[in-house]
């Protein structure tokens, strides 16, 4: 194929085949200089960014929710246009028709769709009841399907968070291929690959591959439709950078009013951007200033994202998230750092537009990044507290040098690779249910192997983790099945038809399973293991509490007695899943990610032996549990960084705050150390950091005055927030937290 | 004052005589301390109140720092008094003191190192030179933070192994000096004498406590000391912190300057400058 919006663009691999990557690779203008070049907002870019303050402010007066069209069922094309300034702005393209007003998806959950609308005020459409009576959704079918064990499971909370009543989300379309290629020539190609399936022999597989083709092909010419109805023709390739980034908004935009899955993530555009800047510059078309504002333009309308979620999903996923997680930098395999001048635009943004959670803005870290440009991150670190971090060093090997980063740490390769997301198993209560022999001690509830629970005056380490080996096969095996029916059902009642049909046909599947509490049960096991814990018994004979005498070494004080359990427990779980097949063909992933569920399950857990308390939180991620680290934020660093990412593939999370104060004494000396702190985590191999700078006082104030701190963005386990978005319960655990404090 | 200056004549006396020891031992003491003796060094045992695995304040970039059990001074302002009693804290080796420094080694960046502070390191001198000397073995930069009131020959063979010393400089006047620390600030410029002499790369510090350090002459008596002391890099100026109340309290000992307010950010600013234009 040949294409005039292609003029000045080198290679071919990517004009014969789908292949944004090969574009990329040779187009980009590397950038290794510093960040003297960036220009700040416009009074253009003010003025509407002044439009959105005002409306979330509104927002937030209303109690979290402007507006709802409960009228409508969401869709590509269900909503006349809207726009926030219409005269002004220059992407353009709102989920629904007015800015902030949610849509209603009731393809994931019925219930969902309804509760939700119900707490804020609104009262779904009897119409839109009625129609989906007609209607299996995808929490339908899984309660359907779901065996009693099950829901046992998920009802004692041993599997929670489970994306059985919404859409399942983490999946990222390759936006960017709506842009290099035009909708046309998109279409043409599924075509192709539809008349190819239609000569395989006709299994399950490629009965329900070839139905998936055709709602792919219809998704893409409604995406077309939709475009329309903004006046513009996306079915050629995109003839410069406004286009470029406005077809690629375009597409997002369709995946957010097709899906209202948990993580609708964006993938890695900044660079792809670049290279259509950098020829509208040569060609004196765009000057520095406005390449700032086309990013300025993009990210603002990125930051109108919304779905409408119920307060018990808020419960788990505090602070409202999107997850519109945007990876920045890296490294090509042929060694030159993607970084280019827009990878400083796109941070730029939390300066020209200020601090803000979304987009979820992750800087893929490597050793070989140019220096001024790990100095620029680390400034925006400790100005914005907006900005994440992952090692690319570790994950290009496995992914190669093109892919993006869904939710908060899962990396897969764009439009190659889709996840089958699986919340989490809680590793603490599977302890409890070891010890207890089969009984949940906070709801009574009997499942797993039958046993008596453990006798005696003090628990024996080897007989605790001989029951827990046995508990894990168990726990695994009924993961994976329960995922199983989840994505089966998913794939069947709210297939996500234009995100899929921005991946390659035949796209490689990965099941992302979960733990949380993965803290507690190592300092729980050390304590077994080098204190003495003394169960104490309720009047069945049920372990309800312990009382554990001496000290034991504890996770987050590079301490290798504790930090080794905590690493084989990751490795024997992920063991353990990969003893089930998955539904499809797909690979197993384990992630050690909370986000903010860790306040949720850490209140439906009983004591455990380290001494936290029952309903106490659990640290976050992978986090050690709070203040127990005792030497300081290296040594709890390295404890994090002895996890091997070879079994928790979909990420390690890791939050580090930290006050201004221990990060030096300037400005420069912070931001020189901040890099150092980086380099250090990530040579050892280490997966991922959130990075806070501030005082817990500031936090304090912001817990009794949140009217005051509408822009305190914190960076949680994988994500950014808004502080007042939390619940009080999310925000007292985060205050709770270990800042690492100048001595 | 003639009495301070017979006793000054004394000390300096006794720290040339020390000198004098060190500049003939150094081929000797390379030699042990590396090679041959490696496995003594990591046997050498000392006290440590804790470590800081991320240094950030206490020398240049990021830094590992031990902090020692154990400190003949009571200053007035004292902020780790857990830290006084030698008996106190955690019985170490340098070994395995150093294993654990060595595990942070990536995060130290270009400029970083070890650092030890206290407490006063130079009570246990054998322990600290060890673990230095383990250190610049592997390649670290070493830096010593200290009041520098033990002199002799302990404190020479730690020099020997140091590559930056913090001097807590705690007063400019003697009268005060004593006053406030029980020690005496003769010790100290012969300390700095000698650090002048072994052209070590010196940074002073000082407390600035409102009513004590916070006036002009001091400050001025503090920067002047440059004009004398070329291997002075750097003079940094700490604001007056109460962190240190609760600890106070838990051991059951009053805080002298339990009323004495912290000193602002703006102050230090204020006296920095003061200082620059002087």
């Amino acid at each position: 194929m040949e294409a005039k919006q292609w003029e000045g663009f080198l290679g071919t691999k990517w004009k014969e085949s789908v292949d944004v990557r090969d574009f990329i690779q040779s187009n980009y203008a590397p950038y290794e200089g510093d960040a003297a070049f960036l220009a700040g907002a416009t009074a253009r870019t003010k003025a509407c960014m002044d439009k959105l303050s005002a409306l979330q402010k509104a927002e937030r007066e209303k109690g979290g929710v402007l507006d709802v069209d409960t009228e409508t069922v969401s869709g590509l094309c269900a909503y006349a246009p809207g726009y926030l300034d219409r005269e002004n702005e220059l992407i353009v393209g709102l989920q629904t028709d007015a800015p902030l007003k949610r849509g209603v998806n009731p393809f994931g959950g019925m219930r969902m769709a309804r509760s939700a609308c119900k707490a804020y005020g609104y009262e779904l459409s009897p119409e839109i009841e009625k129609l989906f009576t007609y209607r299996t959704t995808h929490n339908d079918g899984v309660f359907s399907a779901y065996s009693d064990e099950m829901k046992a499971a998920r009802h004692c909370a041993l599997l929670t968070g489970l994306p059985d009543a919404y859409g399942r989300g983490r999946i990222i379309g390759d936006y960017r291929r709506v842009a290099l290629y035009g909708a046309d020539e998109l279409i043409a190609r599924k075509k192709a690959d539809k008349r190819e399936v239609g000569t395989r022999m006709m299994s399950e597989e490629n009965i329900r591959l070839s139905e998936e083709l055709t709602a792919q092909i219809g998704a893409l010419e409604e995406l077309k439709t939709m475009a329309a109805g903004y006046g513009y023709d996306i079915s050629q390739p995109a003839a410069n950078a406004r286009e470029a980034i406005q077809w690629t908004y375009f597409a997002y935009l369709a995946a957010n009013k097709d899906q209202n899955g948990a993580a609708m993530s964006l993938g890695r555009t900044s660079t792809f951007f670049d290279i259509y800047i950098e020829r509208d510059m040569k060609a004196g078309i765009l000057t520095e200033e406005g390449a700032q504002e086309l990013m300025d333009d993009f990210v603002m309308k990125l930051r109108m994202a919304r779905h409408l979620r119920t307060p018990e999903y808020n419960e788990l996923f505090g602070g409202d998230p999107m997850w519109i997680t945007e990876s920045v930098g890296g490294v090509g395999d042929d060694g030159r750092p993607l970084v280019t001048k827009n990878s400083f635009r796109v941070l730029n943004t939390l300066y020209t537009l200020g601090p803000a959670p979304e987009p979820n803005l992750t800087v893929l870290w490597s050793e070989n990044l140019p220096e001024p440009f790990k100095a620029f991150c680390a400034k925006v670190s400790i100005d914005t507290d907006s900005i994440q971090y992952e090692n690319d060093d570790i994950m290009r090997p496995v992914y190669g040098d093109d892919y993006a980063i869904a939710c908060c740490v899962s990396a897969m390769k764009v439009g190659k690779q889709m996840q089958f997301f699986g919340a989490r198993t809680n590793l603490a209560k599977l302890l409890l249910l070891a010890i207890n022999g089969g009984v949940d001690n906070t709801t009574g509830t009997r499942l797993g192997p039958q046993m008596e629970p453990m006798s005696g005056d003090t628990l024996d380490y080897d007989e605790v983790m001989r029951r827990l080996h046995l508990y894990m096969t168990w726990v695994c095996n009924l993961y994976v099945n329960t995922m199983n029916v989840i994505h089966f059902m998913h794939d069947k009642y709210a297939y996500e038809k234009i995100q899929m049909a921005l991946h390659d046909t035949d796209v490689e599947r990965l099941m992302a399973f979960g733990v949380a509490g993965l803290s507690v049960i190592a300092d729980s096991l050390s304590a077994i293991k080098y204190a003495k814990v003394r169960p104490v018994r309720d009047e069945n004979g049920i372990i309800v509490d312990f009382v554990t005498e001496g000290d034991f070494p504890k996770y987050g004080n590079d301490d290798d007695r504790v930090d080794l359990i905590a690493k084989g427990i990751l490795h024997e779980v992920i063991g353990n899943l990969r003893k089930t097949p998955a539904y499809r063909g797909a690979k197993h992933t384990l992630s050690a990610l909370t986000i903010t569920s860790n306040v949720m399950y850490g209140k439906k857990t009983g004591s455990t032996p380290d001494g936290r308390k029952k309903g106490e939180p659990f640290a976050p991620g992978a986090n050690p549990m709070h203040n127990r680290e005792h030497s300081g934020a290296v040594a709890s660093l390295n404890s994090v960084a002895k996890l091997s990412y070879g079994d928790a593939r979909d990420g390690i999370s890791n939050t580090f705050s930290i006050t201004p104060n221990a990060l030096g004494k300037t400005k420069e000396e912070r931001v020189d150390n901040l890099v150092s702190i980086l380099g250090g985590y990530f040579r050892h191999k280490a997966h991922h950091l959130n990075v806070n700078v501030m005082n817990r006082e500031q936090l304090m104030k912001a817990y009794e005055h949140p009217e005051d701190y509408p822009n305190l963005t914190i960076r949680v386990s994988g994500y950014a927030v808004n502080f007042y978005k939390l619940s009080r319960e999310q925000q007292r655990e985060v205050i709770l937290r270990t800042f690492h404090d100048a001595m | 004052m003639s009495e301070d200056q017979t006793k000054k004549q004394k000390d300096g006396d006794t720290v040339s005589a020390a000198a004098g020891c060190a500049a003939a031992r150094p081929a000797v003491s390379a030699a042990s301390d590396t090679a041959g003796s490696e496995e003594a060094l990591r046997r050498q045992t000392g006290r440590i109140h804790s470590v800081q695995s991320l240094g950030t304040v206490d020398g240049p970039g990021v830094r590992f720092v031990a902090f020692a059990q154990g400190c003949p001074l009571r200053c007035l302002y004292c902020h780790n008094p857990d830290t006084w009693e030698l008996s106190g804290g955690e019985e170490t080796t340098a070994g395995e003191l150093f294993d654990r420094a060595v595990r942070c080694r990536e995060y130290f960046g270009k400029r970083g190192g070890v650092t030890f502070s206290g407490g006063e390191p130079l009570l246990q001198p054998e322990f600290i030179r060890a673990w230095f000397a383990l250190c610049k073995g592997a390649g670290l930069h070493t830096a010593l933070d200290t009041s520098g009131c033990i002199s002799g020959e302990g404190t020479e063979r730690v020099l020997d192994v140091t590559d930056l010393v913090i001097l807590d400089y705690k007063f400019t006047d003697a009268e005060a000096y004593r006053r406030n620390t029980r020690c005496e600030k003769e010790k100290v410029d012969a300390f700095l004498q000698r650090l002048q002499e072994r052209e070590k790369a010196v940074w002073i510090r000082q407390v600035i406590v409102g009513g004590l350090t916070d006036g002009e002459e001091n400050v001025r008596k503090l920067f002047a000391l440059r004009e004398r002391f070329s291997c002075i890099e750097k003079i940094e100026l700490l604001p007056f912190r109460k962190l240190c109340l609760e600890k106070y309290r838990r051991m059951g000992i009053p805080f002298p300057l339990e009323h004495t307010p912290e000193t602002s950010e703006e102050c230090i600013r204020n006296l920095q400058k003061f200082a620059q234009n002087e």
